[in-house]
C-alpha cells in the first residue's frame, strides 16, 4: 500500500466518530481496538436506538391491544424486515431471531438433524470451526450414534478443497462450514463448496458469524440451508442472533423450544405450533436488542458493505506488510483469500503476556485458543495473539499496534 | 476523549526480572517418574495446563517437587518460584504457604495476614516478586495455577485444578 493510502480515508475517519467508545484512553493511551471479531463496536445510532426504545416504546411483543406494544411490534418485526433485506432473503418466514450463532447452529442441529439421522449417517465439518460449529454437532452425534468427521486444511489455514469434495459421500447428513476463520481469517469459497455439496444431496449449513460483518451476503446466491450469524459480531448488542433457514425445510422442523409465542393454540392434549419464523421463538424474545440490530444493519447499509470490504481490505494489506517487518514473528493463517483478522506470535513470548503488554498500551487484542482450540493444535500451537480490523479502525491504529509489539519485546529482550 | 483513572503501575512491576529468569529457565522443570502425589492445573481462560508432581516421604514432607506443562511467563513463573519455596517442607507448611499466597495475590494486596505470613520465613521473600499481577487483575489466575494444583495434588483431588 502507497503512503497516500495509508492515511485514514476521510470515509473512514467519519465511520470511526460515530463509535463513541472508541473515544476514550485505555491505561493512558487512546484505545486502539482491535478485537473486533471477538466483539464489534456499536456505533451511536445502534446505542440511541436501544435507549430510545427502552425510554418511550419498551412492551411485550405480539400481544397487547395497546399502542406501546405495537410500537414494539412494528420495530421488532421491522428489524426482521431489515435483516431479511441485508441477506437476501426470500421471505421473512426465512429469519428466525435467535440469541446469536451458537443458539442457531444447535436449533438446526437438535430440530433439523436429531429426529432424521441414526448411526451410520454422517455430519462433515471442518478442521477449522469454532467450538459452536463442532459441539452442537457433536452433542446430536451422542445423541443418534451418528459420526462426525472433519475436512482438513493446509499449513497456510486453508481448506483441503479435494479432501473435502471426497468426503462428501452418500452417507453424509450435513455439512457445516464456516465463512470465515475466527481464529485465521480464512475466507472460505464456500459458495463453490455449497455447489458440490448441492450435487451430492447434502444440506449446508453456513456459520456466517465471522462473514457478516465484513462482507455482503446474498443467501440466495450462496444457495445454503442454511446461514447462522450474530448480532454483536456486526456492531450490533449481544444477545442477539440469526438463523436463515430455506423456507421448505424450516416447514418441515419441529419446534426448538416450547413456550409462548411459538403456539397458535394450546390445550392440554395437543398445541398447534405458530407458523413461521415464530414457530422457533419460543418466549419474550430480547426486543431491544433485535431492534438495534436492525439500527446496525441501517448504518452498514448507508455506510455500504462494499466500501467497508474495500477498506478493510486496503487496511488488512497494511497490517499484513508491518507485520512482515517485524523480526521475529510467526504469522499464524496465511490463506490467500482472508477477512481482516491475523493470527501470530512473536519470538516466544506467549500470547497471553503479548496480550497484557499490549494492553498495558491501550492496544486491546484477542489472545488464546479464540474458541478453536482443534485449528490450534493443527498449528502445534497453544495459542495465538489476534488482530481483527474493523471499518473503525485506520492504519494509526496498526502503528500503535506494531510500536507495542515493540514494546514487548523490549520487556522480554 | 475519555479515561478511566490513569494506571500509575509499570508493565515492569508485573514482568520483574526474577519472574523473566523463572519464564525462561524454570527450576525442577519435567516429570517426576517416583511422584506420590500429582495434580494437572487447568487454566480455562488460556487453556494453560501444568501439571505439579510431589514425592512425599513417610514424615509427611516434601521430598522432591516438579512440575511440567506450557504457560505463559507468569504462570510458569510462579510454577518454577513454587517448587523452589517448599522443596524440603512439611505438607502442612506447604499448605500454609499456599493459603498465604492465594491469599496474597487475590486481595489486591491489602490482606496483611498474607504478608504477615510470610514474612515468617525469610526463604520465601521471592515468592513476593508475584506481587506485580496484583495490579493486572486478568493475570492473577496465572499466578496461582500451580499453587492451586500443588493444593489439588496434596488433597489427592480426581478432578484437575482450576483457576475459575
Amino acid at each position: 500500500m502507497s503512503h497516500a493510502q495509508r492515511q485514514p480515508s476521510v470515509a473512514a475517519a467519519d465511520w470511526r466518530k460515530d463509535f463513541p467508545i472508541l473515544m476514550q484512553t485505555v491505561n493512558g493511551q487512546p484505545l486502539v481496538y482491535l478485537d473486533s471479531a471477538a466483539s464489534a463496536q456499536q456505533p451511536a445510532s445502534v446505542i440511541d436506538a436501544v435507549a430510545r426504545y427502552q425510554r418511550e416504546d419498551h412492551a411485550n411483543v405480539h400481544r397487547g391491544v395497546h399502542t406501546l406494544s405495537h410500537r414494539a411490534t412494528d420495530a421488532y418485526e421491522g428489524a426482521r424486515d431489515k435483516i431479511r433485506d441485508f441477506i437476501n432473503a426470500t421471505s421473512r418466514s426465512e429469519i428466525v431471531l435467535t440469541s446469536g450463532t451458537t443458539e442457531s447452529i444447535n436449533l438446526v442441529a437438535q430440530s433439523f438433524c436429531r429426529p432424521r439421522i441414526g448411526s451410520g449417517d454422517k455430519i462433515l465439518i471442518t478442521h477449522l470451526e469454532h467450538h459452536a460449529n463442532i459441539v452442537p454437532w457433536q452433542l446430536v452425534c451422542e445423541q443418534t450414534g451418528a459420526e462426525l468427521i472433519v475436512a482438513p486444511i493446509d499449513d497456510h489455514g486453508q481448506l483441503e478443497l479435494e479432501a473435502l469434495r471426497s468426503m462428501m459421500t452418500n452417507d453424509v447428513f450435513m455439512l457445516a462450514i464456516g465463512h470465515v476463520s475466527n481464529a485465521l481469517g480464512t475466507v472460505n469459497p464456500v459458495r463453490e463448496i455449497i455447489a458440490q455439496a448441492k450435487q451430492c444431496g447434502i444440506p449446508v449449513l453456513v456459520d456466517g458469524a465471522q462473514g457478516v460483518p465484513h462482507m455482503p451476503i446474498d443467501v440466495q446466491d450462496l444457495d445454503c440451508d442454511f446461514y447462522a450469524f450474530s448480532g454483536h459480531k456486526m456492531f450490533g448488542p449481544t444477545g442477539t442472533g440469526v438463523l436463515y433457514g430455506r423456507e421448505t425445510l424450516l416447514d418441515e422442523m419441529p419446534p426448538y423450544q416450547g413456550g409462548g409465542d411459538m403456539i397458535l393454540e394450546v390445550s392440554f392434549e395437543s398445541t398447534i405450533y405458530n407458523e413461521l419464523p415464530y414457530k422457533f421463538e419460543a418466549g419474550t424474545p430480547n426486543i431491544s436488542g433485535v431492534i438495534g440490530l436492525g439500527a446496525a444493519i441501517d448504518y452498514l447499509q448507508s455506510a455500504g458493505m462494499q466500501r467497508i470490504a474495500a477498506y478493510e481490505s486496503d487496511l488488512h494489506e497494511y497490517m499484513l506488510s508491518q507485520l512482515g517487518r517485524v523480526d521475529d514473528i510467526r504469522l499464524i493463517g496465511t490463506a490467500a483469500d482472508k477477512a481482516s483478522v491475523q493470527s501470530f506470535l512473536l519470538g516466544d513470548i506467549h500470547s497471553h503476556d503479548l496480550g497484557t503488554i499490549l494492553d498495558h498500551q491501550g492496544v486491546a487484542i484477542r489472545t488464546g485458543h479464540h474458541c478453536a482450540m482443534p485449528v490450534m493444535k493443527r498449528f502445534g500451537i497453544s495459542g495465538t495473539a489476534r488482530a481483527s480490523l474493523a471499518f473503525y479502525n485506520n492504519a494509526d491504529d496498526i502503528d500503535r499496534l506494531l510500536a507495542a509489539l515493540e514494546k514487548a519485546r523490549q520487556v522480554f529482550k | 476523549m475519555t479515561g478511566h483513572a490513569a494506571v500509575t503501575h509499570d508493565i515492569l512491576d508485573l514482568y520483574r526480572e526474577l519472574i523473566l529468569d523463572h519464564a525462561r529457565s524454570p527450576r525442577h522443570f519435567g516429570r517426576l517418574e517416583n511422584a506420590t502425589h500429582t495434580a494437572q492445573g487447568i487454566n480455562p481462560l488460556c487453556g494453560d495446563k501444568l501439571c505439579v508432581y510431589l514425592c512425599i516421604d513417610d514424615n509427611e514432607r516434601i521430598e522432591a517437587i516438579s512440575f511440567e506443562g506450557s504457560g505463559c511467563a507468569i504462570s510458569v513463573a510462579s510454577a518454577s518460584l513454587l517448587t523452589d519455596s517448599i522443596i524440603g517442607l512439611s505438607v502442612d507448611k506447604a499448605e500454609a504457604i499456599f493459603s498465604a499466597v492465594t491469599r496474597r495475590l487475590t486481595h489486591g494486596g491489602t490482606d496483611e495476614r498474607g504478608d504477615t505470613d510470610l514474612d515468617l520465613d525469610k526463604p520465601l521473600e521471592k515468592i513476593k516478586a508475584l506481587d506485580g499481577v496484583r495490579e493486572f487483575p486478568s493475570r492473577v489466575k496465572c499466578a496461582t495455577l500451580a499453587w492451586h494444583a500443588m493444593h489439588s495434588a496434596l488433597r489427592q483431588d480426581a478432578m484437575p485444578a482450576t483457576t475459575e
